[in-house]
């Protein structure tokens, strides 16, 4: 009687052990489903979901805080690449945010004074100048999340979408009509 | 004779309406509309302006980076727009080309013709993509690039592509029939290129005239086979012509590169020719006009010639036409506007006759027949990728291997239900490439934004740092004001001598390097200036002593 109780709290301490080591030698340091939905996201680092860029919006998602369908630039196909993640329903764009279409800003050069508040706005640096001098957009690198707009004293930047062209053209998906037999009835 | 490739279809071939007539010229045009991005890559970026007058065969837009092509002035006149226009594209959107109106002397360009045989393979690579020289079969991807083997490795075999698979294109049957030397002689330049141990041409067995052309051009060299292939589509593609030829299967996801067989077209080895033997730039193409027009055949074309002025050519559309093609049947499409030129693209505008293009009927639901699966010539499941595409479940439609697919348009031909399952296709793999795009420019976004992050937070750091440094200072005695004055000094008088040094060892200073009139100009300055200070030194010093005399009399 007394070995088998000494045999299986021998183990159980052994395995208890070996699992407290492996807790801290194998600890994973940041929540791996956060990389995953940050992934998902398309880092316009816009706000728009109102938590400070697209990191804090996944913590909040990988936490529960958030819902998944507060991400315009994403849209609805953004929401259902979460939702397919996550194992969740997918679900309608949240209230009053609405897919939009991509976009870049663009300093007007005769209006800018030169103030380097865009510079200081710009989530990913993509504006080029310095205090006094006209300043510009990196085409190339803008997210188009709008946030250089409010803080700019003479109005002086626009958004414009981005048309399309020969290099970004794609494929529509094809209208295909299935028609059922026998006049519209199914059997 | 057997396919070495599976699947494959039979089709009727629409052939004698266009190849019984020999090439013809068309008449100069008094408008030409040159697109800048006719082929793969960037699209070239003009050299001239509005209202420059060029010469026939001058270049009017260079390559933008390797992957580019250059355009030449297709005749000689004055540049009278840069300016979008419609394009020969099936999105039917517009997009930048150069207009010239022609001057009607159509005056060449001096060029000089290539020295292949002297020149190493880089010079002469270099001198064809000056030449604009682009694949002529089709995809139009710049020559030069496919010439250079250190791109890809060692390819021993050349293949022509003379197989010409769609139905009613004919223009590779009539340049092989009329100038089989000139297609012969540009293989020999490629072969010499890309260093490679023979040529195989492969031809349809439709064509036994161009086959018999072919056949007695290529007889002085052992190292050409001219090689009749059978008439199945897609014979014609390249990954199924080199199977063909050379029995080697292209791997998923690879090119014929990757098995040591390079491909070119028929087409561009005659232009190769021309742009070697001549030093002609590549201003001109052949293009088979054919269908509902009045009178079919195969035209010398310029390229940015309008192809509703080629249409007017050969005598405009009979009453049963119903739409344009560019292209063949197979992987053609539908014209928007026939406003839109003849790129390098063009190899056939097809104006489709009623009777041989029925409206197509409605897709009936699948029924998994697999018919699609036999007819295709790379062994894909197109119901299988069909299923997914339509659900727009890109990832399990790239699993059935969708990249390998060449849209040939079989699996549609065939299909009982008549789903047009090559659009699905091209549907997802164009999603596919704009997400991958996409998730490129995220990336991009992710890692400058936490740079940025990490920027802000440096910044923060080493301001703490400096106050810090400066509160321990203030600790140590010296009140506040003192050492602060004391550094900003000690930094002024830093960045003072910083300055004095630099502009002492500045090299090249402003004035070195000058013309003998600058110089000259200078040194008149100079002198004016110490005669100045001269002047001034005198007159202080007469002041000095007129008030030294003052004041020893005042005292």
């Amino acid at each position: 009687m007394i070995e088998a109780i000494l045999i299986i709290s021998g183990i159980g301490l052994l395995l208890g052990g070996v699992l407290g080591w492996a807790a801290v030698h194998f600890r994973v340091e940041e929540d791996p489903l956060l990389d995953k939905i940050d992934a998902l996201l398309p880092q316009t680092q816009c706000g728009q979901c109102g938590y400070p860029g697209c990191r804090p919006y996944a913590e909040a998602i990988a936490k529960g805080e958030a819902d998944i369908n507060l991400c315009p630039p994403g849209g609805d196909e953004g929401v259902k690449r979460l939702a397919e993640l996550l194992g969740v329903e997918p679900k309608p764009m949240g209230e009053g945010l609405g897919h939009k279409p991509r976009s870049v800003a663009i300093i007007d050069a005769q209006t800018c004074i030169g103030c380097t508040l865009c510079i200081q706005a710009c989530p990913v640096d993509a504006i080029v100048g310095a205090a006094k001098q006209m300043h510009t957009i990196i085409a190339a690198q803008c997210t188009g999340c709008e946030l250089c707009l409010p803080p700019c004293p003479v109005d002086c930047i626009r958004m414009e979408i981005v048309p399309e062209n020969l290099a970004r053209w794609k494929w529509r998906y094809p209208i295909h009509l299935i028609r059922p037999l026998h006049g519209g009835s199914r059997p | 004779m057997k396919t070495a490739f599976p699947g494959g279809i039979h089709l009727p071939d629409h052939k004698a309406e266009s190849c019984t007539t020999p090439i013809a010229a068309m008449p100069l045009l008094p408008r030409y509309v040159v697109p800048l991005s006719q082929h793969i890559g960037a699209a070239a970026v003009p050299v001239v302006k509005v209202g420059d007058a060029v010469l026939r065969g001058q270049m009017i837009a260079r390559r933008d980076g390797a992957l580019s092509c250059a355009a030449h002035a297709p005749t000689s006149g004055v540049v009278s727009a840069i300016e979008v226009r419609p394009m020969p594209h099936p999105s039917g959107l517009w997009d930048l080309c150069i207009v010239i109106e022609s001057d009607g002397a159509d005056a060449p360009v001096a060029w000089q013709p290539i020295d292949w045989e002297n020149l190493p393979p880089e010079a002469v690579r270099e001198q064809l993509a000056d030449r604009g020289l682009a694949g002529l079969g089709g995809a139009v991807f710049p020559s030069h690039i496919k010439l250079d083997p250190a791109n890809d490795g060692h390819w021993p075999v050349l293949v022509l592509n003379g197989a010409e698979c769609e139905p009613w294109i004919t223009c590779d049957d009539r340049l092989m029939r009329e100038r089989a030397t000139d297609v012969l002689q540009g293989a020999r330049v490629m072969q010499r290129l890309i260093g490679a141990a023979e040529i195989l041409v492969g031809i349809e067995d439709n064509k036994p005239e161009a086959i018999a052309a072919m056949q007695s051009a290529a007889s002085p060299w052992d190292d050409i086979h001219i090689i009749a292939v059978p008439a199945v589509y897609p014979m014609g593609g390249g990954k199924q012509l080199a199977q063909q030829l050379t029995g080697r299967v292209t791997p998923s996801g690879g090119r014929t590169t990757d098995v040591g067989v390079q491909v070119f077209n028929v087409g561009t080895a005659a232009a190769l020719w021309q742009a070697v033997s001549q030093g002609e730039p590549l201003i001109c193409r052949i293009v088979s006009v054919t269908g509902a027009v009045e009178r079919p055949g195969n035209f010398d074309v310029r390229i940015g010639t309008p192809i509703n002025d080629l249409i007017t050519a050969v005598g405009g559309v009979r009453e049963d036409a119903a739409g344009t093609l560019v292209g063949g049947p197979m992987m053609g499409f539908l014209l928007h506007d026939e406003a839109a030129t003849v790129s390098k693209a063009v190899n056939c505008v097809l104006v489709r006759p009623q009777a041989d293009f029925p409206p197509r009927p409605r897709a009936l639901p699948c029924i998994r027949c697999s018919r699609c699966a036999a007819a295709c010539p790379v062994s894909l499941q197109p119901f299988e990728m069909y299923w997914y595409a339509r659900a727009k479940d890109f990832g399990k439609a790239q699993s059935y291997s969708l990249f390998d697919c060449i849209e040939c348009g079989c699996c549609s031909f065939v299909c009982p239900s008549a789903i047009p399952l090559v659009e699905f296709f091209r549907y997802a793999k164009g999603e596919i490439w704009a997400r991958e795009q996409e998730k490129g420019a995220a990336d991009q976004a992710r890692e400058r934004h936490e740079f940025r992050e990490f920027r802000l937070e440096r910044e923060k750091q080493e301001k703490a740092e400096k106050h810090a440094k400066a509160a321990a200072a203030a600790k140590q005695g010296a009140s506040p004001e003192d050492a602060d004055a004391a550094r900003k000094k000690a930094i002024l008088d830093a960045a003072m001598a910083r300055a004095s040094k630099a502009r002492e060892t500045a090299s090249p200073k402003n004035t070195t390097d000058l013309p003998t009139d600058k110089q000259q100009e200078i040194l008149e300055i100079e002198m004016r200036r110490a005669q100045l200070k001269q002047a001034v030194d005198h007159q202080i010093s007469d002041i000095d002593a007129d008030a030294r005399e003052a004041e020893e009399n005042n005292g």
